[in-house]
């Protein structure tokens, strides 16, 4: 069955590679491009090859260097807590109790739901004036004035990292819990005998015997996160302190300054790169 | 495995399932109530947890006032169904040549299909904004259709593949000695019994299409502009319309809430089998 040399294999992909030049590889160069030029379209008169000007800008901008720590702590908070609360559901969940399949099923719901859809939901969660957190926090007597959460620097940034993990969970779950489900039973059986506790079988049985599957979501997620815009850009536009990478380039291309976002968005994917290149080693190793 | 007693069971299962669930199940709780509020209540002094009586008055202004709601919901049906068309056969072909042929470079353009999703979607949005421009297909169909498709490629071939390596070489090679060619065999043996894969796969692409903001927003006008833009554009007209925004939200994640639960089986099983045997 596995045939060498034939034109058919080539013919076959040749029309997700052909969509995939166009769409990617394409505006890729052109944004490389685009990035060593003067490129704002409010100036065309201005349009001109720059050399490194947009990178060494981009350097030297404070709110750049902001946002990019912004951004580790947007990832390492947003996928550290979505890790932690997807694999307790996971852990949950593997365990066998009426109504499993129905909690299963609802609980991947966040996932199907638009960015933008999440952003506005959790905007009127926390409104300043009539929103539900602010009521009960209020009814249970933890705060006595009305917090304006989105509007204001300290509480800003907590609030948009709290919906994107609420946002990421399911996806964790889903993953974490078919690795679960593969880990084989003879192994806590043993465990058992040997009186291993609750705890020892997770660090010692569990964790390890998934450890790719952890990987493998973490980084995907991690990838998605870094990129996510719709989140902070529908709850508040990346004001109050909550300028991540991607909301900064994407606010400078809806400015039409095209040229310093191109570079922005390369020096991001180049930080993305570093992240990602043990994963695609490991790929690569794989299928070798 | 010892039988746990029921008191452990309580703190070890139904509570944290509980506190788990109600963080995930309120948002959506809360967007549901605030769309059927009447609405001298929704912006009275005290937040009621259920309203006082039930109205959809914010369900027939969505759809009888200058929102325009349907034109988006129609923007957005067609641009998910051409999606789904085009991504599933485009992935479906890469998925097949990949999981049953051997060929130089097949390693490369796996490769390349995997980077796909590594680029910053806003380093992409830039170019392409330009891009469709000089081709006369901004504010089109078109454009969106082109873009979901590429970036929804990656993962259905991912899981695409996962289900065709699923399935023995030796269903084709029975039909191959029988005289089927291959394409034949692909056709006669293979999309039969991949079909609910490719429903699950399609699924997937329908979410993503139907889902997607950050695209539409730049490349659709007033007319061609999709549920997510349309739901944006709420905001600002006459302040922020809650009651209007949180129906449109119910109205968007209904039909994604019931293809998902028809195909979740087959999904998870997909998503879950790149990652879990990889």
């Amino acid at each position: 069955m596995v045939k060498k040399r034939s034109i058919w294999p080539y013919l076959l992909v040749a029309p997700a590679v052909l969509v995939i030049l166009c769409v990617v590889f394409v505006p890729v160069i052109n944004a490389i491009l685009m990035s060593f030029q003067s490129y704002d379209l409010r100036r065309p008169k201005d349009i001109g090859f720059t050399g490194l000007a947009n990178y060494i800008e981009a350097l030297g901008d404070a709110k750049f260097q902001s946002a990019f720590f912004k951004t580790i702590i947007w990832v390492v908070a947003g996928v550290g807590f979505q890790f932690l609360f997807g694999f307790m559901l996971a852990l949950l969940l593997n365990k066998s109790f009426k109504g499993r399949g129905v909690v299963r099923a609802v609980s991947m719901i966040p996932w199907v739901t638009p960015g933008v859809l999440i952003g506005l939901m959790w905007s009127w969660i926390y409104d300043g004036n009539r929103g539900v957190l602010n009521d009960i926090l209020m009814k249970l007597h933890l705060i006595n004035d009305k917090i304006p959460f989105l509007a204001q620097d300290g509480t800003a940034f907590p609030g948009v990292i709290v919906t994107i993990i609420w946002q990421g969970i399911p996806f964790f779950a889903l993953m974490l819990l078919a690795a679960l489900q593969g880990v084989s039973t003879d192994m806590y059986e043993a465990a058992d005998i040997d009186g291993a506790v609750g705890w020892q079988k997770l660090f010692y049985i569990t964790i390890p015997s998934i450890k790719n599957t952890i990987f493998v979501t973490a980084l995907l997620r991690v990838i998605w996160v870094a990129n996510s815009v719709d989140v902070i850009f529908n709850m508040t536009e990346g004001r109050f302190g909550t300028l991540t990478m991607s909301v900064y380039v994407y606010q400078k291309g809806n400015a039409l300054d095209l040229g310093y976002a191109s570079a922005m968005a390369i020096i991001m994917a180049l930080c993305l790169l570093v992240v990602a290149i043990p994963y695609l080693r490991s790929n690569f190793r794989e299928e070798g | 495995m010892k039988k746990q007693t029921g008191i452990k069971r309580i703190f070890t299962l139904y509570l944290p399932l509980i506190i788990i669930m109600l963080f995930i199940l309120f948002p959506f709780y809360w967007t549901f109530v605030t769309s059927v509020k009447p609405e001298e209540e929704l912006y009275g002094a005290v937040v009621t947890y259920w309203p006082s009586h039930i109205t959809f008055e914010a369900y027939r202004k969505l759809f009888t006032t200058t929102v325009d709601f349907l034109t988006a919901m129609k923007n957005s049906l067609i641009v998910a169904v051409s999606t789904t068309i085009v991504s599933l056969t485009v992935s479906t072909l890469a998925a097949y040549a990949f999981s049953r042929y051997r060929f130089a470079g097949r390693k490369f353009l796996m490769c390349v299909f995997l980077c796909n999703n590594m680029f910053p979607t806003v380093l992409l949005l830039i170019p392409l904004y330009s891009i469709m421009r000089s081709l006369g297909l901004l504010y089109s169909h078109t454009s969106l259709v082109l873009s979901y498709t590429t970036f929804t490629i990656p993962f259905s071939v991912w899981l695409l593949l996962g289900f065709l390596n699923d399935l023995p070489m030796s269903l084709e090679e029975a039909a191959l000695i029988d005289g089927c060619n291959r394409g034949n065999a692909f056709i006669k043996i293979i999309l039969p019994i991949l079909g609910p894969c490719l429903v699950a796969t399609g699924v997937y692409i329908f979410m993503q299409s139907w889902n997607e903001y950050t695209f539409a927003m730049m490349f659709t006008n007033a007319e061609t502009r999709t549920i997510p833009v349309a739901l944006k554009n709420l905001i600002g007209q006459l302040g922020v319309q809650w009651d209007l925004l949180t129906a449109g939200g119910i109205i968007t994640i209904i039909p994604v809430c019931i293809m998902f639960f028809f195909a979740q089986k087959r999904l998870v099983e997909g998503l879950t089998a790149g990652a879990v045997k990889g």
